[in-house]
């Protein structure tokens, strides 16, 4: 029994006019305590709709199906009502665009109080004081929870949104884009952060992020999401050195490398764009932009299968590398 | 569970100093003269009211002097057509007046900030009804509407603050609307929502504390408009004719030949006293509003402008 199981995650949004978005497909992905697993991918590939639903935060435009088991209870089961308990006690999340996470006319030590209440964690004095150490704890002087979040700067208020979700001691921290709007420095020492608070603290951190050297520098564990479902996952090593799938391979080939093979190494980009998700899509839902195509790819669609010790790809190429 | 770590960057940002708190307000009245001269008018014209009994040289209610006599220095502002003492009458008239538009405005605000915020946050079926509602009244004369009510209720003071009230809600609840609707999709709503807070609580600790300037703003708006719509219904004789408010003034003068008998100081100082108010509030409550939205004043509306600065240690007896 994996601390946070997540399995067959379905996601569809209706739209205004016309038929619904199926932005998740089908996820599947576990974690053990002090795991740091990544989520990488295209804009618009359903990362944030995936730990949005992990979370029981969808809006109510969203349906959704699959389990999220935590300790092997499906905390989704029940609606709202069952999420509720087990969010931000067990599960926290740090949301994209963090920054604005904070509410400006509030001292940042009470908004970071502010959950502890709710849970029973703590009230009060106790609540305040539990709360400087949380910032002290992300690298902030606790004294500074006297402070509205315009004093901060945007790496401080990145942590500060970090101590927030670290309010009611949660085990599953999931963290969408945190490091996006930050200089390479600050975003290091924010990374450097979540990676040491995860084996201190054995939280489990799932990290979503289009920058692929991110969660290579974060993650022992990622997955590759493209069109709403998982195309590859296994750990961190083998997805660089060893990718199965086109996408993986084509999108380490499109990041620049400093300590580069050589200078003569261009970087690729990959032509055109994700398909829409409001139409059904026969085949593989890469197969427009991949640079391998087989005949069976327009038509057949690849089943995520184990291509390595923890490897899995959804590529016929890759099923018939298994094969043989 | 304290790590030790921590950031060298923010050795550089000042370590945890309490900052002092500079209320809303007062930075607006630091930046801006309008701001202060509305609100020094204001204030005046409250103090006034407060302290009229005490200083307000004749009765406001008896005759001291000969009818329509003029100023003099016994009189400063004349008298009226009773033999009033018009500077007396002016302090009283002050007094109502200004407690109608405090209280009809208090009506306006409550309705106004209310709609405005169930509409913005729940939207669906409230923000529809209501918000027809509003759209209604506000397409609706104002003026013309406040006579037929008042007519049709009778005429009191009373009456005038509830038609006031119920006709000046409209403009606040539209805007404190937009505004909310905005507020609630921040990250900092989801964040409240997700770590379970309750409807309330995210309006009363999220939502309200942010949409208070605006309330301000509007409020002291409004006070304006109902100074005017109070001396506009007492001048048609729609409020209670025993009391004296700055509108009754106006309204006796006119009907008692005060014009045909040349006793400017019956009409003038009256009308100066309500421009000067209204004029007051409006100072006050655009600063706020100018405060709240920067975008008003942009290059062309503004009188500051950048400056060059010579460079400093260029010339001959630089160090």
């Amino acid at each position: 029994m994996s601390l946070l199981e997540v399995s067959d995650l379905h996601v569809w949004f209706d739209l205004p006019q016309g038929p619904q978005v199926h932005a998740v497909q089908g996820v599947s992905f576990a974690l053990e305590p002090g795991d740091r697993f990544g989520l990488v991918g295209e804009s618009g590939c359903g990362k944030t709709t995936t730990i949005l639903a992990t979370m029981g935060l969808l809006p109510p435009t969203a349906s959704v199906s699959g389990e999220v088991r935590v300790d092997g209870q499906n905390i989704l089961a029940g609606g709202e009502d069952s999420a509720r308990g087990y969010r931000w006690k067990d599960i926290a999340m740090v949301f994209q665009g963090a920054m604005n996470a904070l509410n400006p006319v509030k001292k940042v030590g009470w908004q970071i109080a502010e959950p502890m209440a709710f849970h029973g964690i703590a009230k009060g004095a106790a609540a305040r004081r539990r709360a400087g150490e949380l910032l002290e704890m992300v690298g902030i002087p606790a004294a500074s929870a006297e402070r509205y979040p315009h004093e901060f700067s945007g790496g401080m208020r990145q942590r500060a949104s970090i101590a927030m979700a670290l309010a009611c001691q949660p085990r599953i921290l999931l963290a969408d884009e945190p490091t996006t709007a930050l200089d390479v420095m600050v975003q290091a020492q924010i990374l450097d952060l979540l990676a040491r608070l995860s084996s201190e603290l054995g939280l489990a951190l799932v990290l979503v992020t289009h920058d692929l050297p991110v969660v290579a520098q974060t993650c022992g564990r990622a997955a590759v999401m493209y069109a709403g479902e998982i195309v590859e996952c296994g750990p961190m090593e083998t997805l660089f050195h060893q990718p199965r799938h086109p996408y993986t391979r084509l999108l380490f080939a499109a990041t620049p490398d400093l300590y580069g093979a050589g200078e003569d190494e261009a970087v690729v980009s990959i032509g055109g764009a994700p398909p829409r998700l409001d139409e059904p899509i026969t085949g593989c839902p890469f197969q427009p932009r991949c640079d391998v195509v087989l005949e069976r790819c327009a038509e057949e669609h690849p089943a995520l299968r184990l291509v390595g010790p923890g490897h899995e790809a959804a590529c016929h190429h890759a099923e018939r590398a298994g094969a043989s | 569970m304290t790590l030790p770590l921590q950031d060298p960057a923010l050795a550089a940002e000042g370590l945890g100093v309490p900052p002092r708190r500079h209320g809303f307000l007062r930075s607006v009245l630091r930046e801006r003269k309008a701001a202060v001269i509305g609100l020094a008018i204001i204030v005046f014209f409250i103090l006034l009211s407060v302290i009229a009994p005490y200083i307000s040289p004749y009765s406001a209610t008896a005759q001291t002097c000969a009818v329509y006599a003029p100023p003099s220095s016994r009189h400063w502002l004349g008298c009226d057509d009773g033999g009033i003492d018009m500077l007396s009458e002016l302090m009283q008239g002050g007094r109502i007046s200004l407690v109608v538009a405090f209280a009809a405005t208090f009506v306006a605000m409550v309705i106004g900030g209310g709609v405005g915020i169930l509409t913005g946050y729940f939207g669906r079926w409230i923000d529809t009804s209501l918000m027809r509602v509003t759209d209604y009244l506000l397409v609706i004369p104002d003026l013309v509407f406040a006579v037929v009510i008042a007519d049709l209720w009778g005429p009191s003071l009373f009456h005038v603050i509830i038609v006031i009230g119920i006709l000046e809600w409209t403009s606040t609840a539209r805007i404190i609307r937009a505004q909310v609707m905005s507020l609630k999709e921040r990250v900092y709503v989801k964040r409240a929502q997700a770590i379970g807070s309750g409807h309330a609580r995210i309006i009363t600790r999220h939502i309200l504390p942010q949409v208070g300037p605006l309330l301000m703003a509007n409020t002291v708006l409004t006070i304006a408009i109902a100074i005017y719509l109070e001396t506009a219904l007492a001048f048609l004789g729609l409020e209670d004719p025993t009391v004296t408010t700055w509108g009754t003034i106006l309204e006796h003068a006119f009907e008692r030949t005060a014009i045909s008998s040349g006793a400017w100081w019956a009409i003038v100082p009256d009308g100066f006293v309500i421009a000067i108010v209204i004029v007051g509030c409006f100072l006050l409550g655009q600063a706020i509003e100018d405060a709240l939205n920067p975008r008003l004043k942009v290059a062309h509306l503004s009188v500051r402008r950048w400056r060059i600065r010579p460079l400093a240690g260029r010339g001959p007896d630089a160090i």
